[in-house]
């Protein structure tokens, strides 16, 4: 009897075996359904990305703010003990940047003299959507960022994500109410950009490290380290003239960029709208005029 | 013993908190920190809690839920769907059929055993990224992002065992 009942255990530990084997070819066979769906169909499956980030962004919402909260918290006490110094150096510099001001105003009434004395047609002037980064991850495999500001917000795929610094990266995926924008380190990111002395135009690509490369360099160009990188505005999407970093390293084709912004110190964000112009009102108009020169 | 209803429902809910418990260290491994070069390298929390549970608990985290906790780690992070969810699928397979092996094992061999999944892992979703976008990203990224993870294994382990000695004790 016990034998039988041992054997008909067994049995029965065999038959769930065979059972969780199946079950688990039937879930690997799901998941590399969907790396192929994805593959295939971009479009359902950020759809599917949205409607998830979508849900879970008021839960990252909450979370992010005790994180950003202490983060600062640290950082303010690591400045009290460098104030000293810091408002020494903030004092000098602020005496250098006054006569960088004057000699901007000087310029810009000067370039207004002359647009108005060639008719210049001014390019499209970009608004501007303010979202909060909710989610940083992807670890080493990805370098994507999400906003809690969508479709609702006037957030689209392609637009130009930036900071003071300079280029964050690009829109890559909306929800409703929430946005992903691809770094430019992703090992996806092609940024089209110019050397801003030598108007050399060449391609930012990531590669998911810190310094992404430049390719698609004309032949023959040279950059030296040091020279600033900044977007060219062809491709459409983004505005011309956006930072994007420096040239950290240049040798033998192989030129690295050191973006001024740096993902740890992305808090909030700005979208740049260039394509809505005629539809936004005119106070962001404005808003956005101040940017573009 | 004939349990009441309260207490079916509260044996049930306890039941169900690996998973959610999972799903929470999804959602908190997103979150950003603000530390200078961390989210490169931020540790796979999930893992830890697949591997856990996989060895311990097992039928309270099943394949199904370890799949739909991939697709969670995949929509969230950017990666491509079905890389972490393959990723996480076949750790919690490998996992399950050692997981006698590991049963009653001294801290250090469980922590050993770890570090192995989480290596193959690694190198698996290196592998699949690099198939899915034809290109290869760096190596020393992932090998940090290896390091961090097994590094800060200990942690998470204490307070799941500690969750489950306590919470999970009657279930």
């Amino acid at each position: 009897m016990s034998n039988r009942q041992h054997h008909g255990h067994h049995l029965a530990h065999a038959e769930k075996g065979v059972v969780s084997r199946v079950g688990y070819l039937v879930l690997v066979l799901a998941a590399l359904a969907l790396m192929l769906l994805g593959k295939a169909d971009v479009l359902v499956m950020e759809k599917v990305r949205a409607t998830i980030s979508d849900g879970v962004a008021p839960v990252l919402d909450v979370l992010s703010r005790p994180a950003a909260t202490a983060d600062k918290l640290v950082v303010e006490f690591g400045e009290l003990s460098a104030l000293r110094d810091e408002n020494t150096r903030l004092r000098q510099e602020n005496a250098r940047l006054l006569e960088w001001q004057s000699a901007a105003r000087k310029l810009s009434s000067e370039n207004q003299q002359l647009k108005g004395l060639l008719n210049f047609a001014p390019g499209a002037e970009p608004g501007f959507i303010t979202g909060r980064v909710i989610a940083d991850s992807g670890g080493a495999f990805v370098h994507s960022v999400l906003l809690n500001a969508g479709s609702r917000d006037g957030v689209a795929k392609g637009q130009a994500a930036v900071t003071g610094d300079g280029l964050v990266g690009r829109v890559h995926g909306v929800g409703s109410r929430s946005g992903r924008v691809l770094l430019i380190t992703d090992l996806n990111s092609r940024i089209p950009v110019v050397v801003e002395a030598t108007r050399t135009r060449a391609v930012l690509a990531g590669n998911n490290s810190d310094r992404p490369r430049l390719i698609h360099m004309p032949p023959g160009a040279t950059v030296s380290v040091g020279d600033r990188i900044v977007t060219s505005g062809h491709g459409g999407a983004f505005p011309p003239g956006i930072p994007v970093g420096v040239v950290a390293q240049s040798n033998e084709g192989n030129i690295s960029v050191k973006p001024y912004v740096q993902r740890d110190r992305i808090e909030y964000v700005r979208v740049v709208d260039y394509g809505l112009q005629g539809i936004l009102d005119a106070n962001s108009a404005v808003e956005g005029a101040g940017f573009s020169r | 013993m004939n349990l009441t209803f309260w207490q079916r429902l509260d044996l049930i809910v306890r039941g169900i908190t690996p998973f959610v418990l999972t799903l929470m260290l999804v959602v908190l491994g997103q979150v950003p920190l603000h530390i200078p070069g961390f989210a490169e390298v931020a540790p796979l929390l999930p893992l830890m809690a697949v591997y856990h549970w996989a060895i311990y608990r097992p039928e309270l985290l099943p394949g199904v839920a370890v799949f739909f906790a991939g697709i969670l780690q995949d929509a969230l992070s950017g990666m491509p769907f079905g890389v972490n969810t393959l990723v996480f699928v076949v750790m919690h397979m490998v996992v399950m059929g050692q997981s006698t092996f590991f049963l009653g094992k001294s801290f250090l061999i469980v922590w050993l055993g770890f570090a192995m999944v989480a290596a193959v892992a690694t190198i698996m979703t290196w592998t699949l990224t690099a198939i899915f976008f034809s290109a290869f990203a760096t190596v020393d990224a992932a090998f940090a992002q290896f390091v961090i993870t097994v590094g800060l294994f200990p942690i998470l382990a204490w307070l799941q065992a500690r969750w489950q000695q306590t919470v999970l004790a009657q279930v």
